[in-house]
């Protein structure tokens, strides 16, 4: 995974409430075998309102989605978070983030950031004309118009984020308490350690 | 470890804690992992873009099952005939890549192991009492019927577990549910689980791993077990269990991937420490005496609206909670029924008998003692017998019931998944009714517009020979 330390670049003002993952990702995109190339399933129904954020080319390639309250809510795909990653999005700010996208968003190196709707009002309208940086370090939003919002994060998931640590990584990391349990295993439950393949 | 008593669940979490985190969180050692086509590909995917390998490729078998045609796979000349949706053929294609790629056995489609992934799993022993178990799919909790803590994961666990073979989790609450008494006749293990379900409801169990307890599991052959705990996850929790006795030893021994010599008696001694001590406790029971339960059918979209086959369609009226009445209207327009219409009267158009929940060979037994010398009634169009394993078909073909069914006018085809969630070719018609031996009755869940009604494979049976739901014990007298 991606380490994210610092944030910049245009955000695309979406700001709205209640997007469920079958509006960031259409249920029929879920066939795929691959996390890449999602990117062209996301937000597609949005895609054919006219006039539309998505497809205007100032926001192409944008780091950064502004939404409204209970983004994510719905099904628990991951697929969403992947769709997010392969649109280039690296962190979504919204009021508030359903549980489940959250989690999900995090272990796939997307931050999220929770901001009260009067901060995210303002973000809306600054990403109209101008770029938006969010520093991980700080905590904090920051515009070119000396706006400054700050924001929390959990310290475990911060850390992650800012060494581009994933989940299975982690658990990597325990590698001797796994290769203890392994070996205690061995002997105390060798019919489940052990299978005719690894006896073979 | 702690000398309070414990039931078979805690015993099983116990042995099996590589570390315990501050908040409570547990890194859970997994013994056997189950991967199919439909939920791995992108868990391979990650793995190959971070360098990574597949910790225990001993402790995993994969096996294609969603996707799989049930007609013919090979041509005269054995080679494999192409699959005709191309995202199938691609997600089939990839776990054929995959699988040896990181070293791990590959069942392929014209094996005769091939089967459906929770019908090899126990077929195979390479599910075991006492045992974790995962597979990226819902109805892992089947496992939990040989008395394996087996439950279902999402496809970034899957790959946290092929990378790691552990996996981070919090501990269930316990939930008993004892059902004692006798079982009258007619009565199978799907009807005991369809009425657990429509007692407990689709939520009963959340946040729960049931202990399926009493004197009826214990009497009850392993294959009914496996049927039971499939469902518990309609029932909300995220296991089911059964407590590993005798019988379920005597199921075990001599299986492919069953241990042999001394790890069998060492097994088998650790299998017996495993039952809920006296005196342990558990979050939630429920009590169901055997005499209430009839066969049972489901009318509405969710698994919980069963009723005995002697009922009627109920009213939006006869239920108290009100979200639950809108649902019932909703559910009842989808499926085309009007309240009050006896359950009998209502005719179906398609059989399907199969799925992970129903298609072992006793399965298969119980459906031909129904079909034998019988018909399938002329207003069945489409009815479909669908094998759990090709080793089930092997054995069914060599007691001759392949012969019974095809006698009767049903199809006998090749093992897989199949019209249980339709995601190949077998799909039940918009608007059409179908008499189904699986565990998901949904909106849609066996083909756009199509309506399910979940019921044991005796009583798919006697539906296919009556073209109408129907009591099989009118068909089969009381010594079925
Ligand atoms: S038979 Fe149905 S429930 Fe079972 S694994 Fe296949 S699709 Fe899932």
């Amino acid at each position: 995974m991606e380490p994210i330390n610092h944030v910049a670049g245009r955000a695309i003002p979406f700001g709205r409430k209640n997007v469920d993952t079958d509006v960031i990702i259409p249920a029929h995109w879920l066939k795929t075998i691959t996390r890449e190339g999602l990117g062209k399933g996301a937000f597609e129904a949005v895609k054919k309102e006219p006039g539309n954020v998505f497809d205007d080319p100032d926001y192409a390639g944008a780091p950064i989605l502004i939404a409204g309250d209970n983004f994510g809510c719905g099904s628990s795909r991951e697929h969403a978070a992947w769709a997010l990653l392969d649109m280039g999005v690296k962190c979504v700010i919204a009021p508030s983030f359903s549980d489940i996208f959250s989690g999900n968003a995090f272990k796939n190196g997307i931050l999220t950031v929770a901001l009260p709707q009067e901060a995210i009002d303002r973000l809306l309208e600054v990403a109209k004309t101008d770029q938006i940086d969010i520093d991980l370090e700080t905590q904090s939003v920051t515009t070119p118009f000396q706006d400054r919002f700050a924001f929390d994060i959990d310290p475990f998931r911060k850390h992650c984020l800012e060494n581009g640590l994933d989940e299975v990584g982690l658990t990597m990391a325990q590698n001797d308490a796994i290769n203890a349990y392994e070996a205690k295993a061995k002997a105390g439950l060798p019919f489940l350690a052990r299978t005719p393949a690894t006896a073979a | 470890m702690t000398k309070n008593p414990r039931t078979l669940y805690q015993k099983i979490w116990d042995a099996h804690v590589v570390d315990t985190r501050d908040d409570g969180t547990c890194l859970i050692y997994i013994d056997r992992h189950l991967v199919h086509e439909v939920t791995s590909p992108q868990a391979f995917e990650a793995l190959r873009a971070a360098g990574r390998t597949v910790r225990r490729p001993d402790l995993t078998i994969a096996v294609p099952d969603h996707n799989l045609p049930t007609t013919a796979r090979q041509d005269a000349e054995g080679h494999l005939l192409p699959i005709a949706d191309p995202q199938s053929a691609t997600q089939l294609a990839a776990l054929r890549k995959n699988a040896p790629e990181f070293g791990i056995r590959y069942i392929d489609a014209i094996d005769r192991e091939q089967g459906i992934v929770h019908v090899v799993g126990p077929e195979q022993g390479f599910s075991l009492p006492g045992a974790t178990i995962v597979c990226g799919d819902s109805h892992t909790a089947c496992h939990g019927g040989v008395g394996a803590l087996a439950f279902g994961i999402g496809t970034t666990e899957v790959e946290h577990v092929l990378a790691t073979q552990t996996l981070l989790l919090k501990q269930s609450k316990t939930m008993e549910v004892r059902v004692e008494g006798q079982l009258g006749a007619g009565v199978t293990p799907k009807d005991v689980v369809l009425h657990v379900i429509g007692v407990i409801g689709t939520a009963g169990g959340t946040g729960h791993v049931i202990e399926f307890c009493g004197n009826v599991f214990a009497e009850m052959s392993v294959e009914g077990r496996l049927t039971v705990c499939n469902m518990a996850i309609e029932g909300g929790a995220r296991a089911g269990l059964v407590a590993p006795d005798e019988t379920t030893f005597a199921y075990i021994q001599g299986r492919p991937y069953a241990p042999a010599g001394e790890d069998w008696d060492k097994a088998v001694a650790w299998w017996k420490s495993l039952a809920t001590d006296e005196g342990a406790t558990f979050d939630k029971s429920v009590h169901i005496r055997a005499e209430d339960i009839q066969p049972t059918v489901t009318w509405g979209t969710s698994p919980e609206d069963t009723s005995a086959i002697g009922g009627v369609v109920p009213a939006p009226e006869d239920f108290a909670d009100a979200s639950k009445r809108d649902a019932v209207k909703v559910s009842l327009d989808y499926m085309g029924l009007t309240p009050g219409t006896r359950l009998t009267d209502v005719e179906v158009q398609n059989i399907f008998i199969g799925s992970c929940t129903n298609s072992r060979i006793e399965d298969i037994r119980a459906a031909c003692e129904v079909l034998k010398g019988r018909k399938k009634a002329d207003n069945v169009k489409w009815a479909i017998v669908v094998p759990g394993s090709g080793l089930v078909k092997e054995q069914a073909e060599a007691e001759g019931l392949d012969k019974i069914i095809i006698e009767a006018g049903l199809e006998w085809r090749e093992p897989g998944c199949s019209a249980c969630l339709a995601m190949n070719p077998d799909k039940v018609p918009a608007g059409e009714r179908c008499a189904s031996t699986s565990n998901r009755n949904f909106t849609g869940r066996q083909g756009p517009g199509s309506r399910t009604h979940l019921m044991s494979p005796a009583m798919a049976a006697a539906a296919a020979v009556t073209g109408k739901l129907t009591d099989v014990r009118e068909l089969v007298g009381a010594n079925c």
